[in-house]
């Protein structure tokens, strides 16, 4: 598959928000913002383009039937796998931006810890498992490309809560309401990009 | 038996049913209770699944609480909570295997649902094992409760089916009724769940935002 359309089919069509609600949670509760919108969205975009090829590598040399050794299929060990990969690159990452890069570290720093749980992370190596890509650069630019689709998505919806904050909402519906009927809008929009085709 | 079932213990299993709704109140696992929900099958099968596993992770890591060192605690957590989803997703696999595709990547999403992770942190860390117990199964119940309104009316709506029997009469189709194709595509389970959320706090005052 080509790159570029792998790249802009999964910022736009398979958006990780939009289109499978990953990543929800946090979406949710840190959208209040653009800013710490903007640090989470980065965080989690890089996180996703470094546990991605990882798990990409132990699902097809280790996990895969025949592949670590001839006759034994490791795959329901992929559960455990990914999320220990993830919670460990997670703590690494952390561990590596507070020494070399301080003033990221104090902007991301927050959410770092937060995204080990992110579903966002999980479902990229899940939906890596079930698309079969034929190598590594194709699980990173899907990676990548996931990742900025959540980050557009973040952003997008932090915009539009700053700009709610003067509207006149029905009282029941303020804060978590319309904010689900915002995402839900949103999500149709982006239905439009469906059978967008590079 | 009297004390297993006490007026504090009843408190404990009630709460997440009523007013304190981990989906609609404390926001927890929407991302798996929006996409399994178009159709009730996968919902109710889901809502179960996550019951069992919150209730005897609850367990598990009640038991071990006092053991587990503060540091890495998030990730013993993650590992009991996927060794349990492991073994069901190889059950349904094994059981229901027509459901276990239906609902693909997010029955291993169930590791990263946060109603676990909250549960844990919040109740099973600091709790004995039946209280914790108690506390899982109310709050997985009470999960598959959004799921299984959400899924009911996604279906009725959109495929005019339940559980794969049609029961909306041929009749009204000749009168020229439809079925609304949009319920089962993602944006309307979140404008659904905006709903729930909008009965519920208008019922609610206390749990409205200013």
């Amino acid at each position: 598959m080509d790159y570029l359309s792998l790249f802009v089919k999964s910022i736009f069509v398979e958006n990780m928000i939009f289109a499978y609600f990953l990543g929800m949670c946090s979406y949710l509760a840190v959208s209040k913002n653009v800013k710490t919108a903007v640090g989470l969205g980065i965080a989690v975009t890089f996180v996703l383009v470094v546990t991605l090829p990882i798990n990409y590598l132990l699902e097809n040399y280790v996990l895969k039937a025949n592949a670590l050794v001839e006759g034994v299929d490791l795959s329901f060990l992929s559960f455990i796998l990914f999320i220990a990969v993830i919670a460990g690159i997670v703590q690494l990452v952390e561990m590596v931006v507070e020494k070399f890069s301080p003033s990221l570290y104090a902007s991301l720093g927050i959410f770092l810890p937060l995204i080990a749980v992110n579903c966002a992370i999980m479902g990229g190596s899940l939906f890596m498992q079930q698309k079969e890509f034929v190598n590594v650069g194709e699980a990173t630019t899907y990676a990548f490309g996931s990742g900025i689709g959540w980050l557009l998505a973040i952003v997008g919806l932090a915009a539009i809560r700053e700009k709610m904050a003067y509207s006149d909402v029905p009282a029941p519906l303020r804060g978590l309401g319309i904010t689900f009927i915002v995402v839900g809008l949103m999500a149709m929009a982006f239905m439009c990009f469906s059978g967008l085709n590079i | 038996m009297s004390q297993l079932f006490s007026k504090k213990n009843r408190e404990i299993f009630k709460a997440p049913l009523g007013i304190d709704n981990p989906v609609t109140v404390q926001v927890l696992g929407i991302c798996s209770a929006l996409a399994v929900t178009s159709k009730l099958e996968p919902a109710i099968v889901m809502g179960l699944s996550v019951t069992v596993i919150v209730a005897f992770a609850n367990v598990i890591i009640s038991l071990i609480r006092k053991t587990i060192p503060n540091r890495i605690r998030i990730i013993v957590q993650l590992v009991v909570v996927a060794a349990l989803v492991t073994v069901v997703s190889e059950i349904l696999k094994a059981y229901a295997f027509d459901v276990s595709k239906q609902l693909s990547v997010y029955i291993g999403l169930i590791i990263t649902n946060c109603i676990l992770m909250g549960r844990l942190e919040a109740f099973a860390m600091a709790n004995g094992p039946w209280e914790s117990f108690l506390d899982g199964v109310g709050n997985g119940l009470s999960y598959a409760k959004i799921l299984v309104i959400v899924g009911f009316f996604r279906e009725l709506f959109g495929a005019g089916e339940l559980l794969g029997f049609k029961v909306i009469p041929e009749s009204f189709y000749e009168l020229g009724y439809m079925n609304n194709g949009l319920m089962v595509m993602p944006p309307m389970a979140l404008i659904l769940c905006a709903c729930i959320i909008w009965y519920q706090r208008s019922k609610h005052k206390e749990l409205q935002e200013n």
